[in-house]
C-alpha cells in the first residue's frame, strides 16, 4: 500500500518518487529511502519524517524540529561537515507532514559490519581520525545564525537532569553515585560553548569502505561541551566488544585527537574525555534504569532485558574511575 | 521439599525449547524478541546459581563498610546516602573494592561475555 503523504511529496519535490521504501521504524522519526526523478535525471534520496507526520517532542526531551536539524545540517555542510546535502524542507501547506528530503549517500551504519567485515578492513584504521576532523569541523560551526534554534545543554545542565531522572526511579545503584560525585567537579568549567552533534556514535555515522561520509541523525543537537562528542563516540558501550579500541570499536583516542587539533578542533587533554566517557557510561546507564520503567509500562521482554544492562555501564564506570582506564 | 526437576532444569528446559524448537519457526521481529527472551532466561538461570552467595557476600562486605548490618537493600540505600553526602569517596578504605567486586560479580549474572568484564 503506497503512503497516504506520496502525491502531496511528489507535488512539493517537483519529482515523481519511485520505489519508497520504510527504511526504519524508529519511534521519533521515519525514514524512508526513494529515487526522485524528473526528465531524465534521477536523484537517489532519503526522506527523513516524523511518525504519521508529526513529530511530538516528549517533555525534558533536547530533541529539535526536523526543520530545526535540517536548518543544522546545512548550517554544517557550509563549514565542511560530511552530511547529506538536504534538499528539501517540507512546508505546513504540502501537507505531507513535517520532515525534509536529503541525498541518498552509500555507506553502512550498522557497528558489527563496520568492526567485522572484511570490506572495512582497510578504512577502520582511518575512521577515528577522520571522526576527530569531523567533530572539529562540527565545533566550529558559526552558530550566530542558528543559536535561536537550538536549546543550550551544557555539561552541568546534563548531569542534573539525568540526576532527577535517576533520583526518580528510586532504587540504589552506588556506582552511578560514585560517579555523580566524580563528575560534578570535573564538569563544572567548560572551556568552550559550540555546536554539539549530540549523539555521534555507531547508527549514526554512515561510512564506506573509503571514509567516513556522513554525520546522521542530528535530532539531539545542540549548544554546548565539544567534549561531550568526543566522550560519547568513546564509551564503551559503543564499542561493541572492542574494548581496547577506544573510539568506537575501530581506533585510538590519540589518532582521534590529532585528527580533531590538525582539522583546527584545538588540542584536548584525554583526562578530560575521560570525564565525558563517564558521562557516556552514566548516561547509558540510566536510560538502561528508564528502559525498566518502560517494561512495567508495555512489557516488553526487550526492554525488560535492557534494564538488566546498567550493570555493564557499572563496570565501565568501575574501569573508567577506579582501574584508571580509558 | 519441591519435587525434581530444580528451578533451574525448568529454567534451562524453557530456554533449550525457545533457541533449539521455537526459534527455527520464527521469523523478523518475533525471532529476535525470542532470542532476547533465551537470554533473559540465561540471567535467570545464572542468578539462581550464582546469586544467592554473591548477594550475601556484599551483605556481609557492606555491614563491615557501614558498621552494622541489616536487609541488603536498606545497606545499598545507606551506601548511597553516604557517597552522595561526601562522606564515604574512592578513597575510603574498602570502598573500591567493594564496589569493583559487586560489581564483577552482577554483570557474571547479567552478562558474562560483556568486554568490560574482561577488562578489570
Amino acid at each position: 500500500m503506497e503512503p497516504d503523504f506520496l502525491a502531496s511529496l511528489e507535488r512539493a519535490l517537483g519529482r515523481r518518487v519511485e520505489k519508497l521504501t520504510r527504511l526504519s521504524g524508529g519511534a521519533s522519526q521515519e525514514t524512508w529511502s526513494f529515487d526522485g526523478t524528473r526528465g531524465g535525471e534521477t536523484l537517489p534520496l532519503i526522506l527523513r519524517r516524523a511518525p504519521g507526520g508529526v513529530r511530538v517532542i516528549p517533555e525534558g526531551s533536547t530533541s529539535v524540529p526536523l526543520s530545526t536539524e535540517a536548518a543544522v545540517i546545512e548550517a554544517s555542510r557550509a563549514a565542511g561537515v560530511a552530511a547529506p546535502r538536504v534538499r528539501y524542507v517540507l512546508k505546513d501547506e504540502d501537507g505531507a507532514g513535517q520532515g525534509y528530503v536529503m541525498d541518498r549517500l552509500p555507506g553502512e551504519t550498522i557497528a558489527r559490519k563496520i568492526l567485522r567485515d572484511e570490506a572495512f578492513a582497510a578504512v577502520r584504521p582511518k575512521l577515528a581520525r577522520q571522526c576527530g576532523e569531523i567533530l572539529a569541523r562540527i565545533h566550529a560551526v558559526d552558530i550566530a545564525p542558528i543559536q535561536h534554534l537550538l536549546p543550550v545543554v551544557d555539561g552541568p545542565t546534563q548531569l542534573r537532569a539525568y540526576r532527577d531522572v535517576y533520583d526518580a526511579f528510586d532504587y540504589p545503584h552506588p556506582v552511578f553515585e560514585l560517579a555523580f560525585q566524580w563528575l560534578e567537579p570535573r564538569m563544572a568549567g567548560a572551556a568552550r560553548q559550540t555546536l554539539v552533534h549530540g549523539d555521534f556514535r555507531h547508527g549514526n555515522l554512515l561510512i564506506s569502505p573509503a571514509r567516513v561520509e556522513a554525520a546522521l541523525d542530528w535530532e539531539l543537537t545542540h549548544i554546548g561541551d565539544p567534549l561531550e562528542d568526543i566522550g560519547w563516540i568513546c564509551t564503551n558501550s559503543w564499542r561493541f566488544g572492542a574494548a581496547e579500541k577506544v573510539v568506537g570499536g575501530f581506533g585510538d583516542l590519540p589518532d582521534l585527537l590529532c585528527g580533531y587539533e590538525d582539522a583546527g578542533g584545538g588540542r584536548v587533554d584525554p583526562e578530560h574525555v575521560r570525564t565525558w566517557i563517564v558521562y557516556g557510561s552514566l548516561k547509558w546507564g540510566i536510560m538502561c534504569m528508564k528502559m525498566y520503567h518502560g517494561f512495567l509500562a508495555d512489557r516488553s521482554v526487550e526492554r525488560a532485558a535492557i534494564g538488566r544492562r546498567s550493570s555493564e555501564t557499572e563496570i565501565d564506570l568501575i574501569n573508567l574511575i577506579i582501574g584508571g582506564k580509558l | 521439599m519441591m519435587d525434581e526437576p530444580s528451578m533451574r532444569e525448568l529454567v534451562e528446559a524453557v530456554r533449550d525449547f525457545i533457541e533449539n524448537r521455537a526459534m527455527p519457526e520464527l521469523k523478523g521481529h518475533t525471532a529476535f524478541h525470542a532470542r532476547v527472551a533465551a537470554n533473559a532466561l540465561g540471567i535467570v538461570a545464572r542468578e539462581l546459581e550464582l546469586g544467592p552467595q554473591s548477594a550475601e557476600a556484599e551483605r556481609k562486605r557492606l555491614a563491615a563498610l557501614l558498621g552494622h548490618d541489616g536487609p541488603l537493600e536498606e545497606l545499598n540505600r545507606e551506601l548511597c546516602r553516604r557517597i552522595r553526602s561526601g562522606d564515604f569517596t574512592p578513597a575510603t578504605p574498602g570502598l573500591a573494592e567493594h564496589l569493583a567486586v559487586t560489581t564483577r560479580e552482577k554483570v557474571a549474572i547479567d552478562q558474562p561475555g560483556y568486554s568490560g568484564l574482561k577488562r578489570g
